[in-house]
């Protein structure tokens, strides 16, 4: 894929300035390499979708229902009465213009709709024209416009070109955020049909099988006794992976790729050697194997729908509390919807870590806890013994997710473990970490093969980032705690920074993390050879 | 030639709302001399009428937004959560508390706390992205937003007898260095300057001008109108007779209207200017003032975890049950060695 694609400095070549022509005339051009392909009917049939059918986005006939129109403009006075934000967010934007270059897709690829305000613009014109006075009356002076079938093309094209990283949100005057706009208009067109097949597949695997890789519980089960022999091999201790074991203190969820793809797999590592290392009571599920949740790209229902297994399993299983691991979105789906969508989980307890003891006050309701926050606190009670030294072959950096920086606001706890796991961390520019990080530019379902020349240029700013701390501080590794981010970064890199590797906080911890009765070491997690031997390993 | 075609395509649409609008203030004009003629209605019926519009209107619009719930906690968080008690919380950007929320929205309200954090990305060959600092917009936001509300209380003086001390103090503070006679209040050159520079800002800068309404342009000629015609009556020898308006103003609020003789052509173009505005307020994008307050991803606690929020129209669907999932995955499940639940 990356060899047929232009050279970086060829694709780096971006015209900002808009077209002479207006945006008002719906307009879109399917460009190869910028959009997503449609859902396979088999996805949709299976999750009781609309309107599952054969069809492609840039052939003329998208096969929509007869009485489209008027799906899409009952589902937007459906909205309208759900949400506030739905109708607050079409009505109060003036157009300052403050968000335009603060969206990686625009700055990335210089195309004027990609402005967050245009983005949303393009359903806010059809809001004016069919729910307001000025759109009605004015037309095109009030800033309205016709509900047709090129909006509904160019709605496909731009809303799945919006990663829901809400960036542009941290700067908007009124906190308008686009994330919001997205998810509605997703809704709207997933109600006659028009979805992307690489965020209906995860959903459709995730409901049957527990996951959106679609691994089956008896695959599961090998994967993670796979993990075990390797870490073995590696520490020399056969550590205790339970599934299903009823009666734990504490279920682990994870995303999928974690046991199932790599870099994140040495991620899975560092857990089973942490969870090992402080005796934690903990069992996975194989029904409950996924704690990413595709149904947020797609829409409320399906975001509850895959988001039920949760609770429901750490109820059959009768654990205490929740303990989530490293995932973007997920968090963005735990902290903010869970509980609201699920709950209330008067079952579970309120967090305790049964190492240090440490109440955690924040997950009293919803029960579930970040990796992060509890290895953060783990470390700051003095309860693991680290030697940072077995990473100094690493010269880090730390990508903020953006769901747990814009949705959580988990910014310190990453770095706390990071600064104590390894001596070489380093951070990028301010303008694009913590709350102004940049997306890797494929989230929220974006990141297929078919979709990589978007991907490439959503990516460039984060990219470009990463390329400084490269030249300045020879960073060879960009920590992240997102499986999405060690899925997509890794070629983003390989394009724009050739020589930057993606891994995770815990592959870190894992490394570090010196164990009762381990053998010497000679690698790390990856099986790359360690710089340092053991025996001068210093507590911390 | 080219270039100077290429300049007037591309401003093509700007030119229009500017013949627009000329257009507009011409027969403003006249509307002015029609309203001079027609002294009692656009001296009391219309600013009653708009006054009307103008909070009926708010008032409507609020309860409009009001009554859909808000069905999701969905704050944007902008700096650290409140997790362990050794790690400092950032308690404006990410507030956990009702107080929190308070200060964030404080300062959002006054100071304009988001646009504040505005940059500039640039492109350079490379490639390098660069981010620079952008606080004009937010500057001439401010104020232009301040020197408005200075400029409406100061108008206060008309309305109350006598003038209330806080009204005679903004208006001492404002014409603090006596600059000619009459006083020049600085707020009228920084509302001139701000207005001016958000004109020129929308027309100039390329993208601005792409994304641009009519209805962008509308409220910022309207007001830079009222803002010229009120100076025309101070500066210039084209003075309304304060002693007459004031008369007017005063009976307005009162209730009893009366119909002075000599305040103006001038005068009753400003306020039906004024009128105009606060008509057209309540349908317009002007709204945000009020809005503000109601975006959820700001007037809402980063305190999820902690306080459950609810949906009042949470509603079951159709979920894959784990014993449905035990059955389907029966055989694999016994040859894997699970324990299942049905044995």
């Amino acid at each position: 894929m990356l060899e047929k694609m232009m050279k970086p400095e060829e694709l780096a070549k971006i015209d900002h300035t808009p077209p002479i022509r207006g945006w008002m005339d719906p307009y879109v051009k399917f460009k190869k390499g910028a959009w997503c392909y449609s859902a396979a009917p088999k996805n949709l049939k299976y999750l009781d979708l609309p309107n599952p059918r054969e069809w492609s986005p840039d052939q003329e006939n998208w096969k929509l229902p007869e009485n489209w129109k008027e799906i899409i403009l009952d589902g937007i006075r459906e909205r309208i009465e759900k949400y506030r934000s739905f109708r607050l967010f079409m009505d109060i934007c003036v157009r300052c213009g403050a968000c335009a270059d603060k969206c990686h897709y625009f700055i990335g690829s210089g195309d004027p709709k990609n402005m967050p305000v245009l983005r949303a613009e393009l359903l806010r014109s059809v809001y004016r024209k069919e729910f307001t006075p000025a759109g009605k009356y004015l037309g095109k002076w009030g800033g309205g416009r016709d509900l047709t079938i090129d909006v509904i093309k160019e709605w496909f094209y731009y809303f799945f070109q919006c990663t829901e990283c809400r960036r542009c949100s941290v700067f908007c005057p009124y906190g308008i955020d686009t994330a919001e706009v997205t998810m509605h208009v997703r809704e709207l067109l997933n109600l006659i049909g028009v979805n992307i097949n690489w965020v209906c597949e995860p959903a459709a695997n995730c409901f049957r099988t527990g996951n959106h890789l679609g691994v089956p519980p008896h695959a599961f089960k090998d994967n993670v006794e796979f993990a075990v022999d390797d870490l073995k091999e590696i520490t020399g201790i056969e550590v205790n992976a339970p599934i299903h074991k009823k009666g734990a203190e504490v279920l682990v969820i994870v995303p999928s790729a974690d046991y199932f793809a790599n870099p994140h797999y040495y991620t899975f590592l560092g857990y089973l050697a942490l969870f090992h290392e402080i005796g934690l009571d903990y069992t996975f599920s194989a029904y409950a194997s996924e704690g990413g949740n595709f149904g947020l790209f797609h829409s409320k229902d399906m975001l509850k729908r895959l988001n039920a297994k949760i609770y429901a399993e750490a109820k059959r299983l009768g654990v205490k509390w929740i303990l989530g691991c490293e995932c973007g979105h997920m968090w963005r789906v735990m902290h903010q919807y869970m509980d609201t969508i699920n709950g209330p989980a008067d079952f579970l307890e309120e967090p305790v870590s049964p190492i240090t003891g440490t109440r955690f006050e924040n997950a009293a309701t919803t029960k579930m806890v970040h990796i992060c926050e509890f290895t953060a606190d783990l470390i700051y009670n003095k309860k693991i013994k680290l030697d940072p030294r077995r990473n100094d072959h690493l010269r880090v950096t730390f990508h903020d997710s953006c769901n747990p920086a814009r949705a959580m606001g988990l910014i310190e706890e990453p770095r706390y473990v990071l600064k104590h796991v390894c001596n070489h961390f380093y951070e990028m520019p301010e303008n694009t970490i913590r709350e102004q990080t940049f997306c890797c530019g494929s989230g929220s379902g974006l990141g297929s093969d078919e979709n990589m020349e978007m991907r490439l240029r959503g990516g460039l700013p984060r990219a470009n980032a990463v390329n400084y701390v490269k030249e300045k501080h020879g960073v060879n590794l960009l920590a992240c705690i997102c499986a999405i981010d060690k899925a997509t970064l890794p070629p983003l890199l390989e394009y724009w920074v050739p020589g930057v590797e993606v891994g995770g906080i815990h592959e870190l911890v894992g490394n570090a993390l010196v164990m009762k009765g381990e053998q010497e070491r000679t690698t790390d997690l990856r099986g790359e050879p360690l710089p340092v031997k053991e025996e001068d390993s210093k507590d911390v | 030639m080219n270039a100077l075609r290429s300049l007037f395509e591309s401003n093509k649409k700007a030119a229009i709302t500017s013949g627009v609008v000329i257009v507009v203030l011409l027969l403003l004009w006249a509307v002015g001399w029609l309203s001079f003629l027609c002294r009692g209605i656009f001296g009391v019926l219309i600013p009653y009428a708009a006054l009307a519009l103008f909070l009926g209107g708010i008032v409507y619009r609020v309860v409009q937004w009001a009554k859909s719930p808000e069905p999701f906690r969905i704050p944007t968080t902008c700096g650290q959560q409140k997790s362990l008690p050794w790690i400092k919380t950032n308690r404006l950007d990410c507030p956990e508390t009702g107080w929190g929320v308070f200060g964030r929205m404080a300062l959002e309200v006054l100071f304009f706390r988001s646009l504040f954090r505005n940059t500039k990305a640039e492109l350079k060959s490379g490639p390098r992205l660069v981010y620079g600092s952008e606080k004009y917009l937010w500057l001439g936001a401010l104020a232009f937003h301040w020197a408005f509300l200075i400029i409406v209380v100061r108008h206060l003086r008309f309305f109350t007898e006598p003038i209330p001390s806080f009204v005679q103090l903004l208006q001492s503070l404002d014409g603090f260095f006596q600059i000619g006679v009459p006083i020049l209040y600085m707020t009228d050159l920084i509302i001139l300057a701000a207005l001016t520079y958000l004109f020129l800002r929308r027309v100039l800068d390329p993208k601005m001008r792409y994304i641009s309404l009519p209805t962008d342009y509308f409220p910022l000629v309207l007001i830079i109108g009222i803002v010229l015609s009120g100076m025309l009556m101070r500066y210039t020898p084209v003075k309304a007779d304060l002693v007459g308006v004031k008369e007017l103003a005063v009976g307005l609020m009162s209730f009893h209207p009366r119909i002075p003789e000599g305040i103006g052509i001038l005068f009753y173009l400003h306020l039906l200017m004024v009128c105009v505005l606060i008509a057209y307020f309540p349908f317009s994008k002007l709204m945000h003032m009020a809005g503000i307050f109601l975006s959820p991803t700001r007037n809402m606690a980063n305190n999820n975890r902690k306080i459950r929020h609810v949906n009042p129209w949470n509603y079951p669907v159709k979920v894959h049950t784990y014993e449905e999932w035990e059955e389907e995955f029966k055989d694999k499940l016994k040859a894997s060695g699970y324990t299942l639940e049905k044995e």
